[in-house]
């Protein structure tokens, strides 16, 4: 197409879009205008080398970045309008109308930084929340213990009792509770009924020190009791049955009007002077339980007079004591006023109890960042929380341990391993963990989890520590075995709520440990113990028992857990236990996917009478569970819910509401199991239901629905007819609404309802209904309608869109990519895909296309650059079917002129797009020519950015593969440095990335073209220097590249100079050098024959050096030398090699027993499996292990690898049996 | 601890699915599925699945080719006689 033509294209379609002014998206103030990024192709761009021609091109110009950048384009706000008005207008100031526009520094967002934290808590919904709800249980009996003794601990019996119990206690709860919502007259005879009750209870209970005062009330000072009781007993009667908590937790009275009576006289005044002894006076209203509870004698007023000696006499014990004379030159202090100050009043402590106290440690809580990280006997820790005092306190308390008992010490020692494993450096950690695991058993399992379990259980535990703690769970587990019975329900207790944590791998290691939980403790003892939780008050509590039910299941096998779960779901006493039972059904086929499939029948019939239940939940839960295991079974199965499909289905008929969503789910997940005309006989019969809940307003239910309706489409027996006649119409009256568009899961539902409707009755029939929404005005819906169009036409094709379809398709598509103000990837997918399914076809649209993106290309936005950058690379292949060169070249222009831009992302996606464009053209036929691109591309390789780096590199490499004639050596050669130097990425990610992604690539490059273009010395000579740098990552990658010069310029280039470096006295050289030789000789392969006997005195050396790694990389350079020469007559060396690697056997640093093993298989493919075994067969049964075991390795690896070879060379063993007499024919 | 877990496991592993495997303990003593006990069934396993060598034998015995492998294959079971009586 001629340029002329394409400019007046654009001119008219400028010129069009302007007329509708209210689209955005060809508006000039979204252009860029200082085009400063833009390099002219005539102007050299790497000033490092070259200079530029017209001098500095910023001189005069302020470079540097202005600091008040109000970044407000919009300058009218500043003079108004110009016109002048009679009243003023009154606004906020700019500062703070902009105050969140531009954040500073100091405007953290907190929600961020919370997020940050993570801690578990702090993403936790409510309902997780109330894992804080559960206590840890006492320990319980072992019912099942092998010598018969249960240990101490709560029985099966006194759990469920107490149970039962607490069901009560919700019981009345619930009922007092509805009792008074319904009116006050009833509620006064309960009232007085309670008080009653609580009297009596009372008279049984006391023996506090309010019991105490109570007798002798008369008393004038004590004043107290009369009036609280008075109070609380009103107070009761609002709350009745909070009268007995308040004693536990004391926040709970706040509201208790206090008379003055209430106070202890001498402490009453204004000013608290009890409170001397404290550093910080603590308020009088502080304290939620009033000072009455001192003891009164020891009052102030009692002590204004010194008690006698026969007083004493009378209080004190009189035997075993004597009385001790005061120390000679003491002095009673007879001035009152500092007799007043020098013994504190007893003041209540937050913890209850009277009596002066030390401050106790927690104090140093307050103190935040002088939290000490060096424990006693634990070392450097990484961090040290507040929390963790509370658990780990007793280790800086710096108690005497020669004075403790064993008992003691090994808590001590628990904690301290604990705490070096929560807080830890990794090593630590690792070191703490191993022996944690291995004296597991001496520990014992009580104060090992005693220990645990309230760590886990803390508010403020992060993700780490949680995983952590785990882990160690875990590796004792192992450990313990039956002995952690006891502890189980505690454990499950703190490892439940795992199973229901947004992560999904706090999940997996929740199964985890429940599985090996279960397998440690045995199926009867997890079923005595958590049968008590199936019907827990709680709910929550049920869910997470039912989760872990089926974790159980799926650890000890289906079958085993049956019979129970039969009976529960049966069960007759309550229906939550029937609940439970049906949702552990219903976790175990989410939990196991098809691996139900031999139980589906027992699973299916253990729950099928739920169905049929009485009460609403449980059928509604029974047919989610059926639908999960459908689910699960698909595509088999079918026979195995024939019973329930008659109640399901009358089930279905009758339902309403949310217990019919779940029907239909069920119903909906059956169907594709069955076979065609069944299939299409319930379609049909369901269809009538699912538009009569098209219209339903629930959402669970539209879900269900849009579910439903996939399924059905997808069955063999539907057709396309039916669904076009009855289905469509309906379905796209009711879910293509602006609204779905709204809701992210009913977008995601419609758009796959859609597509699946769409494999049945076509593209067309789709893209047809669908095609006009492209240019609807929201923006939500048209991203709906355009994944929708692309998921279809991605797997049908457009070979379905008609002529003047396609036309409105395009149209729309352009349209919504325009007009998106949140650049979306579904955009710029739905584009690529439209595109390309229509191939050829897309011509007369292309101009129009490519001025869009050209335009788009220059936006002040850098993601609207980024993705049209993106889309030339998807339509690149389109445009040269098209036979657009001419459109090509000039995209290859305007790229090149924006290989300036600042953005990485977006420079990434320019080079992309070049790279595309290179590669369909040819580089021949590139437009700007390569010598002109390639030079630009130079110093963009110094990017530290991974995308412009992964992309530079492959547009580079692509070069260099197919046009390297284009330029010159020298500019190869610079471009090879480049490189080089790019493994010297200072993040270890990016670094492996590098090596991963396009190390090696790079260095293939850099390689072959330094080596082709101006011969192996010169390169050799850089690299044998870099081999002496420090860096160990530019050694390795040095080392390589010397491999792959050695492979293209032949080894007798390199080995020569390679192994005189070697000579050189300096253990990282002498490294690399062999690291180098196992590259070279992994590379050459077979070429190696002629070198072996040249290297062989070098490896001997390598092989006897006292250094580990040495021995180990000469290794490894035997193993790549006898790989290369099997069957290639190098026996004798091979041998000689065999026998310096064998001393090495006994190595036990896992990479040098690794290397050395590997070593010796390979020379034994070298030499054969029968020279090699004769090593073998000796040490297989010594007397010593440690010599038995590498022994034993190295048989079954031969074993593994040549069995067949072996039988020639069994040794001959003088037990009759294993005589081998056939061996002994001779013909 | 870790690394001793995994050779572990790496140990069973291998075990499971080579049964002629063996390991430190494996012992002298009878045990069907180790070698040294497991030699016997691996030369049969041999002398079968290379026909030159089966050719071989018959030609020198005298016997077809068909008898010699039956016999051979019927020597596998339990070539080195039964496993002996469990102690406990």
């Amino acid at each position: 197409m001629a340029d002329a033509e394409f400019e007046e294209i654009k001119r008219m379609q400028q010129e069009r879009n302007a007329m509708k002014s209210k689209s955005k998206a060809f508006d000039p103030s979204t252009q860029r205008t200082d085009n400063t990024t833009k390099a002219a192709l005539t102007e050299t761009f790497d000033t490092t080398l070259y200079d530029r021609a017209n001098g500095d091109k910023f001189a005069g110009y302020n470079t540097s970045i202005p600091a008040n950048d109000d970044g407000d384009d919009d300058v009218d706000m500043d003079g108004g309008d110009g016109t002048r008005r009679l009243v003023g207008q009154y606004t906020a100031s700019k500062e703070i109308m902009s105050e969140f526009a531009n954040a500073g520094d100091d405007d953290m967002d907190l929600m961020s930084a919370k997020a940050k934290g993570g801690q578990i808590a702090d993403r936790e919904t409510d309902y997780q929340k109330r894992r804080f709800q559960r206590q840890l249980t006492p320990t319980r009996k072992d019912a099942f213990a092998s010598d018969g003794a249960e240990g101490e601990g709560r029985s099966y019996r006194e759990v469920m009792l107490e149970k039962e119990l607490e069901r009560e206690e919700e019981r009345v709860r619930r009922r007092i509770e509805e009792k008074l919502k319904n009116g006050d007259g009833e509620s006064d005879d309960a009232e007085h009924e309670a008080t009653l009750k609580d009297e009596e209870a009372d008279m049984e209970n006391r023996d506090g020190a309010t019991d105490g005062t109570r007798k002798r009330k008369k008393r004038w000072d004590v004043g107290v009791d009369d009036n609280t009781v008075v109070v609380k007993e009103e107070d009761t009667s609002k709350k009745r049955s909070s009268r007995w908590d308040v004693a536990a937790a004391p926040d709970a009275t706040p509201v208790v009007k206090r008379s003055r009576w209430d106070q202890a006289p001498s402490l009453s005044a204004a000013t608290p002077v009890g409170n001397q002894g404290l550093v910080t006076p603590i308020h009088p209203t502080v304290n939620a339980t009033p000072v009455p509870s001192l003891p009164i004698t020891f009052g102030h007023g009692d002590r204004n007079a010194p008690l006698s000696d026969e007083e004493l006499d009378e209080m004190l014990p009189k035997e075993g004591y004597k009385i001790l004379e005061p120390p000679p030159g003491y002095a009673p202090i007879r001035t009152p006023a500092r007799k007043l100050m020098s013994t504190p009043a007893p003041m209540a402590s937050s913890s209850g109890i009277g009596g002066f106290m030390m401050q106790e440690p927690e104090n140093a809580r307050i103190l935040g960042k002088q939290m000490p990280t060096d424990i006693p006997g634990v070392g450097d820790l990484q961090f040290f929380k507040a929390e963790d005092m509370v658990y780990f306190g007793k280790l800086v308390d710096g108690g005497d341990e020669n004075s403790m008992t064993v008992e003691e010490l090994k808590e001590r020692k628990i904690m301290r391993l604990l705490l070096k494993v929560k807080n830890g450096t990794p090593p630590m950690r690792k070191t703490a963990l191993r022996q944690l695991t291995d004296n597991a058993r001496q520990f014992g399992a009580g104060p090992l989890f005693n220990q645990i379990l309230p760590l886990l259980m803390e508010k403020t535990l992060e993700d780490q520590e949680r995983h952590l703690l785990v882990k160690v769970i875990d590796r004792i587990l192992y450990k313990l075995d039956d002995l952690v019975r006891p502890y189980v329900h505690k454990i499950l207790v703190v490892i439940e709520p795992l199973l229901i944590d947004q992560d999904y791998y706090a999940r997996v290691e929740g199964r985890e440990i429940i599985s090996n939980l279960s397998k440690a403790a045995g199926l009867a003892h997890m079923i005595s113990t958590m049968r008590p939780d199936i019907d827990h008050v709680d709910e929550y509590v049920r869910n997470t028992t039912a989760r872990a039910f089926a974790v159980v299941a799926s650890a000890l096998g289906i079958p085993a857990l049956l019979p129970f779960l039969r009976a529960v779901c049966r069960s007759k006493k309550s229906w939550q236990a029937r609940h439970t039972g049906v949702k552990i059904v219903q976790q175990i086929p989410i939990l196991m996917g098809c691996a139900i499939l031999p139980h589906l029948k027992g699973l299916v019939d253990c729950i099928g009478p739920n169905l049929e239940d009485e009460q609403a939940k449980v059928r509604t839960v029974t047919s989610l569970a059926i639908a999960a295991l459908a689910e699960a079974a698909s595509p088999y199965g079918i026979e195995s819910f024939d019973t329930i499909l008659n109640p399901l289905w009358t089930g279905a008929k009758k339902q309403r509401g949310k217990g019919l969503a779940g029907f239909l789910k069920a119903v909906g997940y059956i169907i594709p199991l069955m076979d065609e005309e069944y299939a299409n006989y319930y379609t049909s019969e369901v269809m009538e239901i699912l538009l009569r809940e098209f219209q339903s307003p629930d959402e669970e239910m539209k879900k269900v629905v849009l579910k439903v309706i996939s399924q059905c489409a997808g069955t063999e027996g539907v057709t396309a007819g039916y669904l076009k006649e009855n289905v469509l119409p309906e379905f796209f009256k009711a879910f293509w609404v602006r609204r779905m568009a709204l809701d992210k899961r009913n977008y995601r539902q419609v758009v796959e309802t859609t597509v699946d409707l769409g494999q049945k009755v076509g593209c067309g029939e789709i893209i047809e209904r669908v095609v006009d929404h492209l240019k609807d005005e929201s923006e939500p819906y048209r991203k709906m309608t355009l994944e929708s169009v692309e998921k279809v036409i991605a797997s049908l094709g457009a070979a379905d869109i008609g002529e003047r379809l396609e036309e409105r398709l395009v149209d729309g598509v352009l349209f919504a990519f325009q007009e998106q103000t949140m650049e979306d990837v579904v955009m710029l997918n739905g584009f690529g895909t439209v595109v390309n399914a229509l191939g050829t076809r897309c011509k007369p649209y292309l101009p129009q296309i490519v001025s869009t993106i050209l335009w788009r290309l220059n936006n002040k936005s850098s993601a609207v650059r980024q993705q049209s950058a993106d889309l030339i690379s998807r339509i690149a292949v389109v445009m040269k079917q098209c036979g657009e060169d001419a459109l090509m070249g000039k995209l290859g222009v305007v790229l090149y002129e924006y290989l300036g831009e600042e953005y990485p992302e977006v420079l990434g996606s320019i080079l992309g797009a070049l790279r595309s464009i290179v590669t369909v053209v040819g580089i021949n036929s590139m437009q700007p020519p390569i010598k002109d691109l390639l030079p630009r591309l130079t110093p963009i390789l110094r990017n530290r950015h991974e995308k412009v780096q992964e992309n530079t590199i492959d547009l580079v490499g692509r070069i260099a593969d197919r046009g390297a004639e284009f330029v010159s050596a020298r500019e190869w050669m610079r471009i090879c440095f480049e490189l080089l130097d790019m493994l010297k990425a200072h993040k270890k990610g990016i670094r492996r990335a590098a090596n991963n992604t396009f190390g090696k690539q790079s260095i293939h490059i850099h390689a072959r073209f330094i080596a082709k273009a101006i011969g192996p010395q010169d390169v050799l000579a850089t690299l044998l220097n870099n081999l002496r740098v420090q860096e160990r990552q530019s050694r390795v990658c040095t080392a390589v590249a010397i491999g792959i010069v050695a492979e293209t310029c032949a080894p007798f280039t390199v080995l020569p100079a390679l192994m005189n470096e070697y000579r050189v006295p300096e253990l990282n050289v002498q490294n690399g050098v062999l690291k180098s030789l196992s590259f070279l000789f992994e590379y050459i392969g077979e070429m190696a024959k002629d070198y072996v006997y040249a290297v062989t005195p070098l490896l001997e050396d390598a092989l006897i050096d006292r250094d580990q790694v040495h021995r180990q990389t000469a290794a490894s350079v035997v193993k790549h030398v006898a790989l290369g020469v099997v069957g290639l007559g190098c026996e004798d060396a091979m041998m000689h090699l065999l026998n310096l690697l064998y001393p090495n056997m006994f190595e036990t640093s896992p990479h040098v027993i690794d290397r050395i093993i590997e070593a010796i298989d390979a020379i034994r493919m070298a030499i054969g499996p029968g020279l090699v075994m004769n090593y073998v067969w000796a040490g297989l049964f010594h007397p010593a292990r440690k010599v038995r075991t590498p022994y034993w390795r190295l048989y079954n690896n031969a074993y593994v690898q040549s069995a067949d070879c072996l039988v020639p060379f069994y040794p001959n063993l003088d037990e009759d049996k294993l005589q081998r007499n056939d061996l002994m024919i001779v013909l | 601890m870790a690394d001793k877990l995994r050779a572990t496991q790496q140990l069973e592993q291998l075990q499971a699915r080579y049964v002629g495997t063996g390991h430190a303990d494996t012992t002298k003593l009878y045990q069907p599925l180790f070698p040294p006990h497991r030699i016997p069934k691996d030369t049969y396993a041999s002398y079968i699945g290379h026909p030159p060598l089966l050719e071989y034998m018959s030609v020198a015995t005298g016997e077809p080719m068909a008898k010699m492998r039956t016999r051979f294959i019927e020597k596998m079971i339990q070539p080195v006689g039964k496993p002996p009586e469990k102690e406990d």
